[in-house]
């Protein structure tokens, strides 16, 4: 930004949590709406299963005021969709239908929709339906899904494999087979899912007089819901609107279309009453798009002095029986072999990817897609291939980062790095975690039968993905945000984004950009969005992209209005615009500083005494833009994690003890939301790392759905989180943000990994299994004895 | 996730709340702190036709201590059992496990009779109760009687209480000259079901132990009186070799049953490492 | 013995008498009968402590008491504190500290450390994670709450 600011770079606590902490927010079932029908929907018992026969007579009896619709009745207003990618022709998928129409292919899918004048009673007669089935054989584990015999997730399909793609650069095989230490491993990272705490929400409205469509819902992309809700219920997009109240977490899980809010729409449309759909928890784990899920063997081959000399990733990456529609569903095991490798010197790789079916929940976008497992794999490499070669795990990476003079290039595994500034961080990490007395501790412990272990692990965040992807893919998904601001008669500014807020503070972020843009202060900036029929149109809230795209559209938006203001004020003071500037919250003289007038008598004279104006001016005190990323395809964001933690050898816990996070997302807006973003993400990357995990039988029930049994990370077993900052501004914009929120997801998991294998080396155990469990530490350490 | 229909009734006598389970046995289920069976309303697993709220009945609340003995009545909650200064000074085993009983949210609410009744394996009062040696009281219209705790759990949340029968109290042998507790469990995270753990009950003198009961839980189907460790260390002086026998006496008295949430061998292979844990830190103790 | 029953209660200081269908807990009541929807639903099966509220002076789980069982009780919720000014220091302090993001736990964590403040002293970061150990907040990795915590105590009990 051309103007040193006060306000960007400034700790400041935001407006929406005082509002929240009072315990008034609103969100989407806290609203209300006269003439509210009930909606819950009967599923599948099985993983697989065809449907032979659906009575609704028994629901009917025991709850007069129910009606039951099945996939036949829905499809009749919906009918089904199907995932695909135009530039990626031989992607295989099935067509899936909104409610399931003669098959089930998980369980857990809605076969049903059940609606009456409670949720109980529509659970009461959700009940009682009757579904006679006729289970198939089902596809469950993951491993076995591609063999000859696996059981089809889809039988018309026939078979499991939906997509293959191989990345190739150099000649791996000759670099790895010339290499003085080679290492490998055959990693697994479970399935889980994002587990927002509000569970998803809908209340479809269908006013069958203006042939309108009003949906409140908490959701990321409304403006994705419109599209969709547009073209498969068939209203003109115009009388589709789209409202995002408060939203409790999102983390990618609420990102996407499912069935069931496309389902009460089209019930609201077939009863031309407003329809409320909130999942309960035990819905939410066998409905939420569920992620990772990956099985990798990865090996790397280094000189004698510990440089890189190759890289080879083969990974297994599951889909569920359906990948999330309207969207590219590869992108989880893509950035398993676009990422892996990425921040160090190599020119020799292979990333191999294979995605298959399985009869289980459908797969989308958690919190930093794939990223994780890259970083995972990349980082545990590299740390067996330091100790192969006999060289520190931090020097070990100092050596193989690229370097400044490699940059601009594009990684062997096709990712674009402008400028990174991983040595930087990496030294301040150490700096933070006084490494070097860490490890003497841990020396010194180890002697007395204590295992320590430190993990230091380098990430990239890929962030604010641009129309590169989404474009060509022929997804119905904007990269753009838009904003408006407009100057208020008293002077105070609204700012209206397409940016939607679901916690991290974008909008308080946008409110200090406005601010400093227009010389006013953030109090004085109100920011509002979630209405797809009301602010500009944009995309959503997914990539870490509310400030590097709708910030930048909103930084745009305010210095189009700011240079209204000045004009205005030249006008009405008959001085030069060119010599006047914002500041103070009032126009004032560039040269001089001097006050010339307050913007609430910019406001006054240019809403309401038009009539002192010159002839021929024209106020224009509101300013729409919007920005695609241009400059660049994303925002490469980079930094280093470290992770310190106890093993106890004899039972297998892992003891948290501190984690340490350097971090560069460029200019950062506001670094409270930024910390806070690196923290929440560094602990779910820590619940993938020791926590979380769809567990499944055999036959794909999964068999802890509940919030007793899927272990998310509570306060009890976390560390403190240590955030540094290293500020490199993203070029080609004017503000220079970055995302911030993938990081800690990113890099924890490889952190923590590593530090655990750290700690149990000495006994010759190693584990490369996400999560780490107590038992998957005590197996290896026995293996290890054996 | 609402729970079904059912009907609701508050007795205020313990006389009316065995009426109520005479009348309406197994369609009926006894309603105290509702933190287990709340979920299973609310997850539609169970659908009684009435619950009986006994939270107002005077004679099942309180804790108190008369000639050696701790009364606990049904209805103490487990906060109450947590603050108590009687189950600190007489109980210090129980008082040891109520830190990792759930959360606060759920002590404030939770009774120790609902805990002992509803018989999760994996719960620690149950296993207390059984090193301990507790007594527990059932009431129906049909009388009284007295249940052994080692006797009272039967297997998956299955007791010796009858259709028709409450559980009013328990009676604990308080703390004796020369006895010492320990109290250990192994959990994913604070305040879950453990997947191990180990009541620790025994006679010190020195590092002789004696009167030496081990009650597990966690591992099997019910909670389960140690008895083959037990026995290994009686009278011995605790020591490398005598902690040895223990853990390998335990191999024979427990058969954990595996989930997803660990395998049998990993059950056993925590309660053999808690077991000798707590014994040591019994011993180390004094 | 009957699937409605009359309850009379205070909630937040007023008397409300209600007739409540006997398997609706204490939360859907607050939220549906009341319109006190500051208290949230999470998960229905007592684990997240979203629904937490104060019943007798003692936070509980919403979701696993009936509200019929609530009659004759003493209930607050996140509203009732608020206007009380009870937990103001600690709602600031959650605020300057952004220990919320989404804000859906945020009442719940705030009955809960509100509990956690009656005892009346400054506790360990370690305690106060204990504490909080029944409260699943998927934000903000539970950091800045245990500091928001840490400095409402220091600012009440000193130190």
């Amino acid at each position: 930004m051309a103007d040193p600011s006060p306000s960007v770079g400034r700790p400041l606590p935001r407006s929406a949590a005082r509002r929240l902490a009072f315990g008034r927010g609103r969100y989407a079932d806290d609203l209300r709406f006269p003439g509210l029908l009930h909606l819950a929907f009967v599923r599948s018992p099985h993983a697989h299963a065809r449907i032979v026969r659906i009575d609704p007579a028994p629901a009917i009896a025991a709850v007069p005021n129910a009606r039951v619709f099945t996939g036949a009745d829905i499809a009749r207003v919906c009918g089904p969709w199907q995932a695909s990618v135009d530039n990626l022709p031989t992607l295989v998928s099935p067509p899936q239908h909104i409610v399931a129409v003669d098959r089930a292919a998980w369980q857990g899918e809605p076969v049903a929709a059940v609606v009456a004048a409670s949720r109980a009673e529509a659970e009461d007669a959700a009940a009682e339906v009757v579904v006679e089935w006729e289970p198939l054989p089902a596809a469950a584990i993951r491993d076995r899904t591609l063999d000859a015999d696996a059981a089809p997730a889809h039988p018309e399909l026939g078979g499991n494999l939906s997509y293959a793609t191989l990345i190739r650069a150099g000649d791996p095989d000759a670099a790895l087979a010339e290499a003085a230490h080679t290492v490998e491993g055959r990693f697994s990272f479970a399935r889980h899912t994002g587990v927002p705490l509000e569970p998803r929400a809908v209340i479809a409205d269908y006013d069958p007089g203006e042939g309108t469509l009003t949906v409140h819902g908490s959701h990321q992309a409304p403006w994705h819901q419109q599209d969709t809700l547009s073209r498969h219920l068939g209203i003109p997009e115009h009388l589709v609107r789209v409202v995002t109240p408060d939203i409790g977490g999102g983390f990618g899980i609420k990102l996407h279309i499912y069935g069931e809010e496309i389902a009460v729409s089209a019930v609201s449309r077939l009863l031309g009453r407003p329809v409320k759909y909130v999942a309960d928890r035990m819905e939410s784990f066998v409905s939420d798009v569920q992620a990772r899920d990956q099985s990798v063997s990865a090996r790397m081959g280094v000189d004698e002095d510990g440089g890189i000399r190759g890289l080879a990733v083969d990974a297994l990456s599951s889909f569920g029986a359906y990948a999330a529609y309207g969207r590219p569903p590869v992108n989880e095991g893509m950035m398993t072999i676009m990422m892996t490798g990425g921040p160090y010197a190599n020119g020799h790789y292979e990333g191999r990817l294979r995605i298959a079916f399985q009869n289980k929940p459908p797969s989308g976008m958690y919190r930093a897609v794939g990223q994780p497992i890259a970083c995972a794999v990349t980082e545990q490499l590299v740390d067996w291939a330091a100790d192969a070669a006999g060289i520190d795990p931090v020097d070990m990476r100092r050596r193989n980062y690229w370097t400044d003079e490699a940059c601009p290039l594009t990684t062997p595994g096709g990712i674009g790095i402008r400028r990174l500034s991983l040595g930087r961080c990496l030294d301040r990490l150490v700096a933070m975690m006084d490494y070097g007395a860490l490890r003497a501790e841990q020396a010194a412990l180890r002697r007395n039968g204590v295992h320590r272990g430190i993990g230091v692990a380098t990430f990239l965040e890929m962030t604010s993905i641009g129309p590169e992807r989404y474009g060509p893919a022929g997804a119905h998904v904007s990269t753009q945000d838009g904003a408006t601001v407009r100057l208020e008669p008293s002077g105070a500014v609204r700012c209206v984004t397409s940016v939607v807020e679901i916690g991290q503070g974008t909008h308080a972020a946008l409110a200090q950009i406005v601010a400093d843009c227009l010389g006013t202060a953030p109090q004085h900036v109100a920011v509002v969005g979630g209405d797809t029929a009301l602010t500009p149109y944009g995309g959503g809230a997914w990539a870490s992209r509310g400030l590097t795209i709708g910030g930048e559209a909103a930084w745009r938006a305010a210095q189009g209005l700011r240079q209204n203001i000045l004009e205005l004020a030249g006008s009405i003071l008959q001085a030069d615009p060119a010599g006047l500037d914002l500041a103070g919250g009032a126009v004032c003289d560039r040269a001089t500083r001097e006050a010339r007038i307050t913007l609430a008598e910019i406001g006054r004279i240019g809403h309401f005494r038009h009539d002192t104006l010159p002839p021929g001016v024209q106020p224009e005190l509101a300013v729409t833009r919007h920005y695609v990323p241009d400059a660049v395809p994303f925002a490469l964001a980079n930094g280093v994690q470290g992770s310190s933690l106890e093993v106890d050898t004899e039972t297998g816990e892992v003891r948290l003890l501190d984690h340490w996070v350097v971090e560069d997302c460029g200019r950062i807006v506001n670094p409270l939301l930024v910390e806070e973003q690196i923290r929440g993400g560094v602990v779910q990357g820590i619940g993938g790392a020791l926590f979380e995990e769809c567990c499944y039988d055999g036959e794909g029930q999964m068999l802890n759905a509940s919030f007793a049994d899927y272990l998310v990370p509570m306060a009890a077993e976390m560390p403190d989180i240590h955030v540094g900052h290293v500020e490199t501004p993203l070029e080609g914009t004017a503000l220079g943000a970055k995302g911030a929120g993938e990081a800690g997801t990113v890099g924890a998991p490889a952190a923590v990994l590593l530090a655990v294998n750290d700690a149990i080396r000495p006994l010759g155990a190693q584990v490369s299994s996400l999560p780490v469990t107590p038992e998957s530490v005590l197996t290896a350490i026995a293996a290890a004895r054996a | 996730m609402k729970a079904p229909r059912f009907s609701y009734v508050r007795p205020e006598s313990l006389g009316s709340a065995l009426e109520l389970l005479a009348e309406h046995g197994d369609e009926a289920r006894i309603l105290a702190g509702v933190q287990s069976l709340m979920p299973t309303l609310n997850m539609r697993l169970s659908e009684p036709r009435l619950l009986i709220d006994i939270n107002r009945i005077d004679a099942l609340k309180g804790i108190s201590f008369e000639d050696g003995t701790v009364r606990i009545g049904a209805l103490a909650r487990h906060a109450e059992l947590l603050a108590s200064p009687l189950v600190a000074e007489h109980l210090p085993l129980i008082a040891a496990a109520m830190p990792h009983v759930a959360h606060v949210a759920v002590r404030n609410r939770g009774t120790f009779g609902g805990s002992i009744a509803l018989a999760d394996p994996a719960a620690e009062l149950p296993a207390c109760a059984v090193a301990l040696d507790a007594t527990f009281v059932l009431a129906s219209l049909r009388g009284r009687r007295t249940v052994p705790a080692r006797s009272f759990f039967h297997g998956l949340y299955e007791t010796a209480l009858a259709e028709d029968e409450l559980l009013v109290e328990a009676r604990i042998p308080a703390l004796a000259a020369g006895y010492r507790s320990s109290f250990l469990e192994f959990a994913r995270r604070h305040g879950d079901f453990a997947l191990a753990g180990v009541c620790c009950h025994a006679h010190v003198d020195g590092a002789v132990l004696s009167d030496v009961r081990l009650a597990c839980f966690g591992s099997e189907d019910r909670p389960l009186f140690a008895g083959a460790a037990s026995a290994a260390a009686e009278g011995r002086a605790w020591s490398g070799d005598v902690k040895q026998a223990v853990k390998a006496a335990l191999g024979g008295d427990l058969d954990p049953i595996g989930s997803f949430h660990a395998s049998a061998a990993t059950r056993l292979h925590l309660a053999q490492v808690l077991t000798g844990r707590a014994l040591d830190r019994m011993v180390r103790a004094g | 013995m009957q699937e409605f029953a009359d309850i009379a209660l205070t909630v937040n200081g007023d008397a409300v008498a209600r007739r409540v269908e006997t398997r609706q807990h204490l939360v859907d009541f607050l939220r549906i009968e009341l319109g006190l929807t500051g208290s949230h639903l999470g998960c229905e099966h007592g684990v997240c402590g979203a629904c937490t509220v104060r019943v007798d002076g003692a936070v509980v789980r919403g979701c696993l008491m009936l509200a019929v069982q609530a009659d004759g009780a003493d209930v607050w919720t996140v509203e009732g504190l608020s206007d009380t000014g009870e937990i103001a220091d600690l709602q600031q302090a959650f605020i300057e500290r952004n220990a919320l993001q989404c804000g859906y736990c945020t009442p719940g964590m705030l009955l809960t450390a509100a509990e956690m403040l009656e005892a009346g002293r400054r506790m360990t970061r370690a305690e106060i994670r204990a504490f909080l150990s029944g409260n699943f907040c998927r934000c903000t990795g539970y950091h800045a709450i245990v500091d928001a915590i840490e400095t409402a105590m220091q600012g009440r009990f000193g130190g």
